[in-house]
């Protein structure tokens, strides 16, 4: 902790007068990663061959480790490892579940005893960007561009949309997000079928619903002014993309001038400001997400946008006679760029392989098996969720939710909405849009107001010289 | 009076460990924190890079940080003078409203009063998010339901969310200085307080002209007390209110805006000027309140 603090004169010598520096420095200055500088070994290499591309020698041993949070870690027991071992039954496999990624990973990379395979999450997740910033992590490239497993064609091309580029840090593919996540509004289809409620394509039918859902007693739309007003800047955004295309979320990430205040976001805004106006209880503003959603459990709300996150977060709350559906934002207008089936999904839950793994093409070799179909499918059969691999889940008995997640995704096809990542690069500015957002949704400001508004924090950010830019192209 | 040989090395060795305790936890914080205000720092960098005045130039022109100071204004004036109004209230009737002994059960109401202040603030916090519940399930809004008036937003308007913290703030504090103000009470003498009742004093008069002027020393004290509470609200703010300091920003303190630019902003300089700022205010505050309340003591 205290090589992180700054060289500080005054304290220094304040300190030193008392003799005490040495007692306030010393114990505390363990920091997270040694100075070891040992290159990164390239480990054993087999025989490259058509079922060994990457050239795995297959006596080395193997060590994986889990984090074994609301995911299990029964997929890796029980469909990746034995996958490996039957390829390579000479390899021994270390299997390590852990809660907590980075106490029991930071020592290790610190003196240099790494594994082959990690699943860095959790909420004591390591940090991603500063380990590719020490070199720490491997390269996954050849694992993208080996041949896929049963497949034709390589890895990359049997993944979703957007999810090589999702683990790229610096310029390079160190992650292997491997859990694909749909956005967009999530109701109880069993209340939609017992009403004959169907979801709306466009904004026009969606007032029209969502006034029926009114006349019915139930609160139509919701969502959590308290804590999660992000849930309704991103189906804000989404609308804009679906109107404009991509290119509107990117220019919002790379701060570009007047892109809040151009036509499509405008429009968005509008559009989802007279929902608002019309069908939004001005309570939400004051309730968290946790209770707005088992509001919705227990029957009294429509429409709830959220991720695929939902139904798993809500199963104790979940009613057996509830059934979560998931439909896309509606379309604004019939010359929309996207189609009303787009939807945005993202890849998350980062793999990483260690630079110093001691077995390395072990570790691409491993992430090759999940993301064949076989990996995925059996990871989709244990965990419930959909993976980043095209059609794995298929057919599988998935559960309402990440069933409804599944068929939205095939609907979409290319359509995907990317994710933004201005909430992870400029908390500043995502502050400012989250307050906006509840003026906007619960009418305090207007349309207008609201796009010029958070275009004036954009601005003020991109010219903030304190700020880091970043910048993305896709 | 002369110290006995060896007694103030003695007398030292025995302070020494507390100062150099507070050196190290208040002293040296505080030394640092004026330091980063004139960086850049952003908690990663070990050599952050010196840049002047410009974190204070930036924040006198912050609109948030004056927004943050005008609520910190109101809660000077309001929380101080409404708490010690109502906590000398109820002192004065559990100590003297009924006779000299006080109130029927008066000790019991007494350990009532002090509650709030047993409580911890998250339990508070989330006490009061049932109270304040914006819907019908709220414990207000829901009482309001059974005379058929529509659930108020106490947190979600603008124009009500301050006041409706800085009643939890009152709440939170008037036990502690019923307690305290009873206790100074109870120790004023019972011949001057029976002399004034034989000359046919009325228990107005009483209050005001007798136990208020003795009462004056405990009065400062809660004063400043209150006063710097005033500049904190942290807690109750960031658990109750809409979006952390919300809605549009009606309800953030200073403190909550340091929290959001060190932790979540990564300004841990900006932060740190913040701090300085608020220092600033508060010494100003104490020193002026001692001043300008400075009387004769009266002795008893």
């Amino acid at each position: 902790m205290s090589a992180a603090l700054p060289q500080n004169p005054s304290r220094r010598s304040v300190l030193k007068g008392l003799g005490m520096a040495v007692l306030a420095a010393g114990p505390l200055s363990a920091c997270a990663f040694g100075s070891d500088d040992k290159p990164a070994n390239n480990g054993p290499t087999g025989t490259v061959s058509a079922n060994n591309p990457l050239g795995v020698a297959a006596n080395a041993p193997l060590e994986v480790v889990i984090f074994k949070g609301g995911l299990g870690d029964a997929y890796a027991t029980e469909v990746h490892e034995p996958m490996y071992k039957k390829a390579y039954p000479e390899a021994t496999i270390k299997h390590m579940p852990t809660q907590q990624i980075s106490q029991t990973m930071q020592p290790r990379f610190a003196s240099g005893d790494v594994p082959d395979v990690i699943a860095n999450s959790g909420s004591d997740v390591m940090d991603n960007g500063a380990l590719a910033s020490e070199g720490q992590l491997l390269d996954l490239t050849p694992l993208f561009d080996a041949p896929a497993i049963g497949g034709s064609g390589k890895v990359r091309d049997g993944l979703l949309p957007g999810t090589v580029e999702a683990g790229i840090l610096s310029g390079k593919p160190y992650l292997m997000k491997y859990i694909y996540t749909v956005y967009g509004l999530w109701y109880d289809q069993a209340l939609f079928e017992k009403n004959s409620w169907t979801p709306a394509t466009t904004f026009e039918e969606f007032d029209a619903l969502l006034g029926k859902i009114k006349a019915a007693g139930l609160k139509p739309y919701a969502y959590a002014g308290k804590n999660a007003s992000y849930y309704q800047y991103w189906m804000i955004a989404i609308t804009a993309a679906k109107i404009a295309g991509n290119q509107v979320l990117i220019d919002m990430d790379n701060l570009k001038e007047g892109v809040w205040t151009s036509e499509p976001v405008l429009k968005a805004a509008t559009a989802w400001a007279e929902i608002g106006k019309k069908y939004l209880d001005p309570s939400f503003e004051g309730l968290t997400h946790t209770e707005v959603q088992t509001a919705q459990n227990q029957g009294q709300i429509g429409f709830y946008p959220s991720g695929s996150w939902l139904e798993n977060e809500q199963k104790e709350q979940t009613p057996a006679t509830f059934k979560y559906g998931l439909t896309p934002t509606p379309s604004v207008t019939s010359s929309d760029k996207l189609p009303f089936g787009a939807v945005r999904a993202a890849a998350g839950e980062a793999y990483i392989i260690p630079a110093k793994a001691k077995n390395p093409q072990g570790g691409l070799e491993y992430m090759r098996m999940m993301l064949s179909k076989e990996g995925a499918r059996g990871f989709s059969e244990k965990t419930g969720n959909i993976t980043v691999v095209k059609g794995a889940a298929d057919g599988l008995p998935l559960s309402p939710g990440t069933k409804a997640s599944n068929d939205a995704l095939n609907k979409a096809g290319d359509n995907i909405i990317t994710y933004n990542l201005f909430e992870d690069w400029y908390k500043e500015f995502e502050t400012e849009l989250r307050a906006k957002t509840n003026a906007l949704m619960f009418g305090r400001i207007t349309p207008d107001q609201f796009c010029k508004d958070v275009q004036a924090k954009a601005d003020a950010v991109r010219n903030d010289s304190a700020v880091t830019k970043q910048n993305r192209t896709s | 009076m002369r110290m006995p040989r060896g007694g103030a090395r003695f007398v030292i060795s025995f302070l020494a460990l507390p100062i150099i305790i507070y050196v190290i936890f208040v002293i040296a914080p505080y030394l640092q924190a004026f330091y980063l205000a004139l960086t850049d720092w952003k908690g990663i960098t070990a050599s952050p890079k010196f840049v002047g005045f410009k974190n204070f130039e930036v924040l006198f022109s912050d609109s948030v940080f004056w927004k943050a100071v005008l609520h910190h204004g109101i809660l000077l004036l309001v929380l101080p003078l409404v708490t010690l109004i109502i906590a000398l209230f109820f002192a004065f009737l559990l100590n003297m409203g009924a006779g000299t002994k006080g109130v029927r059960g008066s000790r019991f109401y007494q350990a009532v009063f002090f509650f709030p202040q047993v409580l911890a603030v998250a339990v508070i916090g989330v006490l009061f998010q049932a109270m304040y519940r914006p819907d019908k399930g709220g414990v207000l809004n829901g009482l309001l339901d059974l005379v058929g008036v529509e659930p108020i937003g106490w947190l979600t308007k603008p124009n009500l969310a301050l006041w409706m913290l800085i009643a939890v703030l009152v709440w939170q504090a008037v036990g502690f200085y019923v307690v305290l103000f009873a206790a100074g009470m109870a120790s004023i003498p019972k011949e001057i307080v029976e002399a004034a009742q034989l000359d046919g004093c009325s228990k107005g008069r009483m209050f005001f002209q007798v136990t208020l002027p003795l009462l004056w020393d405990t009065m400062q004290v809660a004063w400043v007390y209150l006063g710097i509470a005033a500049f904190d609200g942290f807690a109750i703010v960031q658990v109750l209110s809409v979006d952390r300091g919300g809605p549009d920003g009606s309800t953030t303190v200073l403190p909550l805006e340091i929290w959001r630019n060190a932790f979540t902003f990564s300004k841990y300089g900006y932060a740190s000027a913040m701090g300085v700022a608020l220092f600033v205010l508060s010494l100003t505050f104490a020193v002026l309140t001692l001043r300008v309340t400075r009387r004769e003591r009266i002795e008893y």
